[in-house]
């Protein structure tokens, strides 16, 4: 099991626990606001994007290709920037913080 | 009384309403009905990854079987409606069971057409793709089959993609079109050329102006007299809407279920979302059916928020993806009535293009091939309504970014 949290953009902490599938999936489960997945996880729509919390970076890893360009002109990217459909749970570290991208 | 939301249809549009319900903080009962007995599931994995995948997979549900119940959502599985009562407020369940609502949404969607063809219904290994039911028939149906030989009727997206996809999972795939090119419907000559050329370099055969008139002990008889054998057929020629209900109720019909721009229907107490309806899109001021998994859900929400009593319009600019072999297609917007088509190939990737179509100086849509950074920068002026420097955006040298990709007066 391992535990993620979610900031959304009206700074609501959740803390979900999971095991597989992706963190876009389990941020779906959980009705996390501001992550919708409505590619199904293709790295089609951005409507998964996420801010990785600085110290998690590095575990977590820099975007794919195809994910970089989905991102490299949205409005609210960084370079903290992941489209959650495209971190497994399973390899996420224990604790990973993640900021819904998005108006504040 | 507690009031409630009815809910037909537990698929993109209805399941995304209903949760979309409970965000705009609608407190009151809300039921969600489909005839499919499967847990609501993300239908474009069907013609794509699901075919592909290995047997067991699972398939990509919309939400897990718990989140209903934590939303307080009662969601009723293999219950088809049978009929809408609007003076009554109530629904009749074929088992005769009758429900009562307050607030109606058709979520109702669209089925796969089937041609009146001699043989079609017959012949048992003739099938659609559209539910889960349909696409682990194909995958059954093609694990039994001895030759694995598969015609497809219909080169639109779904046929396409199944075609690659079955390809991919061992079969010998033929795609018979009935027009003089792929996609004939729904995309412009160089899209339809790209994908023509793409199946053909991956081993599929793609033939068109192949009119299908008869298929008999698996052979698939065209117009022109030539004859195909197939093990399996699957039939993409596309789909009717589910307008019954709503008709047999009054509501008003015209190319699908009329709505206006706050989804309701000319009966204030029901709603349509999704592939059911006929909208107006303000973008490209006309009528219009989609058939998409964004106007399902964008919809949806709107539905919601004006359930709950806000205001909310429709107002999203289209967008939707298809997936064959390595090929990511993305596209935004709508091309059709555009005056010029503006294709930029970008010099360093294979099969990285983008097609764009302008009406004057109006973008009206962009076809984004491998190309994450054209669709998004489309969407981006699509909304934004600047105007672009068409020769830069041509010229492949030009850097890809929005400041240089833009009349100077507008940046
Ligand atoms: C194989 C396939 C691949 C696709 N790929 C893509 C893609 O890549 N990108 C994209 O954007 N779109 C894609 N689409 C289109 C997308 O899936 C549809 O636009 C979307 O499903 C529409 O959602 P909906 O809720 O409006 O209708 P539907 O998904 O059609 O759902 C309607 C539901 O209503 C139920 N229903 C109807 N009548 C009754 C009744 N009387 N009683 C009870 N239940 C009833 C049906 O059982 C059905 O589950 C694809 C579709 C298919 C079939
Ligand atoms: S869910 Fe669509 S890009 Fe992540």
């Amino acid at each position: 099991m391992k535990k993620i949290t979610f900031i959304t953009t009206d700074n609501e902490t959740v803390t979900l626990e999971g095991s597989s599938g992706s963190v876009m999936e389990l941020a779906v489960a959980n009705n996390i606001k501001g992550i919708e997945g409505n590619c199904g996880g293709v790295c089609s729509c951005a409507t998964c994007h996420v801010h990785v919390a600085p110290e998690f970076m590095k575990q977590v890893g820099k975007p794919g290709e195809i994910e970089n360009d989905m991102l490299e002109f949205d409005d609210n990217v960084n370079e903290y920037s992941r489209l959650c459909c495209q971190i497994n749970v399973a390899d996420a570290p224990d604790g990973l913080v993640l900021k819904v991208a998005g108006e504040e | 009384m507690q009031k409630t939301v009815l809910i037909i249809g537990a698929s993109h549009g209805g399941v995304t309403c209903a949760f979309a319900l409970r965000k705009e903080g609608w407190t009151g009962k809300i039921v969600l009905l489909d005839a499919d007995p499967e847990l609501p599931y993300h239908r474009p994995p069907l013609s794509k990854t699901y075919l592909t995948d290995p047997e067991d997979a699972d398939r990509k549900l919309l939400q897990t079987a718990e989140s209903y119940g934590i939303a307080d959502i009662d969601l009723r599985l293999g219950e088809t409606v049978a009929s809408i009562n609007r003076r009554a407020k109530d629904v009749t369940l074929k088992t005769g069971e009758k429900i009562t609502y307050d607030k109606l949404v058709l979520a109702v969607g669209a089925r796969p057409l089937l041609p009146p063809l001699p043989g079609l219904s017959a012949h048992n290994n003739v099938f659609p793709m559209r539910s889960a039911a349909d696409a682990s028939d194909i995958r059954k149906a093609l694990k039994d089959s001895e030759n694995k030989q598969v015609v497809i009727i219909g080169g639109g997206y779904i046929g396409l993609e199944t075609a690659a996809s079955l390809h991919k999972a061992g079969a010998k795939v033929t795609v018979l079109e009935r027009e003089s090119r792929l996609l004939a419907r729904v995309t412009t000559e160089v899209m339809s050329d790209f994908f023509q050329k793409l199946h053909s370099e991956n081993g599929v055969d793609i033939l068109t102006e192949k009119n299908v008139t008869a298929i008999e002990n698996g052979q698939i008889k065209c117009a022109d007299g030539s004859i195909y054998l197939a093990d399996l057929v699957v039939v993409g020629v596309g789909i009717r809407v589910n307008v019954e209900l709503a008709q047999a109720a009054g509501l008003n019909i015209e190319n699908g279920i009329k709505v206006n721009a706050a989804a309701q229907t000319n009966d204030p107490d029901i709603y349509a979302v999704g592939d059911c309806t006929f909208h107006h899109n303000v973008h490209y001021d006309r009528f219009l059916r989609l058939e998409s998994v964004q106007n399902a859900v964008d919809q949806a929400k709107v539905a919601a928020a004006s359930i709950c009593e806000k205001e909310r319009v429709y107002d999203a600019i289209p967008w939707f993806w298809s997936d064959q072999y390595d090929v990511k297609l993305q596209i935004v917007g709508l091309s059709e009535g555009h005056t010029e088509a503006i294709v930029r190939t970008e010099a360093d990737k294979v099969n990285c293009f983008s097609v764009w179509y302008f009406s004057g100086e109006k973008l009206l849509a962009v076809d984004a091939v491998n190309n994450g950074k054209a669709f998004v920068l489309g969407t981006k002026f699509i909304k934004g309504g600047q105007r672009i420097d068409k020769a830069k955006l041509a010229n492949a040298d030009e850097p890809f970014k929005p400041a240089n990709l833009l009349k100077v007066s507008d940046t």
